[in-house]
């Protein structure tokens, strides 16, 4: 099982959620995260404090999968988040370990 | 049923017949009734609106600048400065009940009322013709105590972020007292040394409080900001306001309520109360335009919170001036107010360094200094005919009445409240210094004045 983890562009979330149901994968966890890579801030002024805002709202997508649909799974993020200008994010990929349903206890790739 | 109503008829004509013979009125008695209905209609009129107005004036303080200075704190901070000026509400109206209206409005001293009105003794149904002649006196009592509220409330984002709650609940007290109340008797009480209409020596034009509202609370919210010193990482770490749509809100409703602080210190649903509310709305639209396009020249983008804070200074700049200058005029004020106070906030705050966490100085100090002087400019007796002389003859108001004199009875006014602003605080800054401290400590400041001192948090994700 890997786990794939996408920093992406928050109006790209319902693109790749809609990508990914598409081919079958319905399972994921949102959150709303703040960061950069090479992407610049901007610049905000409130009554005249200027302030360099470098940290950028992004969306952080979470969601395990089995080894055999990780290629597939991988394309269809990455696809589906880009726009092709700098800030569109990145995808980092982790082994996991094991997986359980706290329901009933399932284990490994049953749990998913 | 319609039988026995015509068979009823007859005897009703009859009895009207004979009620009308037994108690023929004379026509004095008929005139003196119309006389009092008169009255009564006009003092029903009259306390409808000014009712109104104090309820409104109420509303610029809380929701009003509770959340005008809320949205413009950090979010640990929220509530610690909604509540500075919540609680003001309660506290105020304590004091105000027990000494605080008749120190400002009892005739006393030319620069103090007595002890008449203590405990409201005497203040009741019956109008007080000096102060309004037709609304009981009661309504000019709690009227004018939500003018007393909103005052020390302003000061608050002088020192927001990092008072102790009870360093401030004394020193608004004590405030209330020092500057306050002696302020508002010199500018309106009777036989005030400013009051140009009930006998002053300095006859000062102030209609709805530049001088005592807003020069009074700007200036003591810079000494304190210079006296408590900067806020922990003041211009190092970013302290952006943390909801500029709740200060949206907060200055919309200052907007609505000062027609209520302007128009209503006519204390009538007169005319004058018309040319008031319109003076008010066009200096504040003015003044948004005006700071907006002063940023959007200088920084390249027109900000909301710079439009809004526009609209506030021009209401404050027309404050003085509302009940005594036409339409046109207001604009201008406004006008100048918007690019002023944008100037002052900006430039002369930056380059003198002071923490003045909210703007209360370069807001309210700056625009209303600016508004009482504009007042004794361009007041005219064909919008307010109240200043006549001994013969009953109307008096010439300001510059374009041809009395330049007035300009410099308004510097007067102006440097007597900066004066008494300055002096008054500091004293009350080091009594509380002494008796409570001032600040708060920096771990406290750290984590914020919700959790620190209320034990609550604005917002609540995980509920």
């Amino acid at each position: 099982m890997k786990k794939i983890e996408a920093i992406i562009q928050p109006h790209k979330l319902e693109d790749v959620k809609e990508a990914l149901k598409a081919i079958g994968v319905d399972g994921m966890t949102i959150t709303e995260v703040r960061g950069h890579g090479r992407q610049k801030g901007h610049k905000e002024i409130y009554r005249g404090m200027e302030y360099q805002v470098d940290l950028l709202p992004k969306m952080k997508v979470e969601l395990v999968t089995t080894d055999a649909r990780l290629d597939e799974v991988i394309k269809t993020v990455v696809e589906s988040a880009r726009t092709g200008k700098i800030g569109d994010g990145k995808v980092f990929i982790y082994d996991v370990a094991e997986a359980i349903r706290i329901r009933n206890d399932d284990r490994g790739e049953a749990a998913l | 049923m319609l039988r026995r109503l015509v068979l009823l008829l007859p005897l009703v004509c009859l009895g009207t017949l004979a009620l009308a013979q037994s108690a023929a009125p004379s026509m004095d008695t008929r005139v003196a009734n119309l006389e009092a209905a008169v009255k009564s209609a006009q003092s029903a009129g009259d306390n409808a609106w000014m009712l109104t107005s104090a309820a409104l004036v109420l509303m610029m303080t809380g929701p009003g600048l509770a959340l005008f200075y809320g949205g413009l704190v950090r979010r640990k901070n929220v509530l610690g400065t909604m509540m500075q000026s919540f609680i003001l509400m309660a506290v105020i109206t304590v004091v105000w009940a027990i000494v605080g209206y008749s120190l400002a409005f009892g005739e006393g001293s030319p620069v103090l009322g007595d002890l008449r009105y203590l405990f409201l003794n005497g203040v009741g149904a019956a109008p007080n013709a000096d102060y309004g002649a037709t609304v009981p006196h009661q309504t000019y009592m709690i009227y004018q105590l939500m003018f007393a509220i909103i005052t020390p409330a302003l000061i608050s984002g002088a020192f927001a972020e990092r008072m102790k709650f009870s360093a401030m609940l004394l020193f608004t007290v004590l405030w209330a007292f020092l500057v306050y109340f002696p302020l508002a008797h010199m500018v309106w009480g009777k036989g005030g040394l400013l009051n140009a209409f009930l006998g002053g020596k300095i006859p000062c034009f102030d209609f709805a409080g530049g001088t005592v509202v807003h020069i009074s609370s700007g200036v003591s919210a810079l000494v304190c900001a210079l006296y408590m010193g900067k806020r922990k990482g003041f211009g190092v770490e970013p302290m952006k306001p943390h909801s500029v749509v709740l200060s949206v809100i907060g200055a919309c409703l200052l907007w609505v309520g000062w027609f209520g602080f302007n128009a209503g210190s006519a204390v009538a649903a007169s005319a004058l109360a018309t040319s008031a509310f319109v003076a008010t709305h066009f200096a504040t639209a003015a003044a948004a335009l005006g700071w907006m396009f002063a940023e959007w020249m200088h920084n390249g983008k027109p900000s909301v919170l710079g439009a809004i804070s526009g609209a506030v200074a021009g209401l404050v700049a027309i404050t003085p001036a509302s009940g005594f200058v036409k339409p046109f005029p207001a604009l201008l004020i406004g006008l100048l107010a918007g690019v002023f106070c944008f100037f002052m906030v900006t430039a002369v705050k930056g380059k003198f360094g002071y923490d003045d966490s909210l703007d209360a100085f370069g807001v309210h100090g700056a625009g209303g200094t600016l508004g009482a002087l504009m007042t004794g400019v361009f007041a005219t007796s064909a919008v307010n005919d109240g200043l006549k002389d001994a013969s009953g003859k109307v008096l010439g108001l300001g510059l374009v009445d041809g009395n330049p004199g007035q300009v410099l009875n308004q510097a007067i006014g102006v440097l007597i409240s900066w004066g008494m602003a300055i002096v008054g605080t500091l004293i009350i800054l080091k009594i509380c210094d002494v008796v409570v401290g001032l600040r708060v400590t920096p771990d406290q400041e750290l984590e914020g004045l919700d959790i620190s001192l209320h034990g609550e948090e604005g917002y609540n994700f995980e509920s």
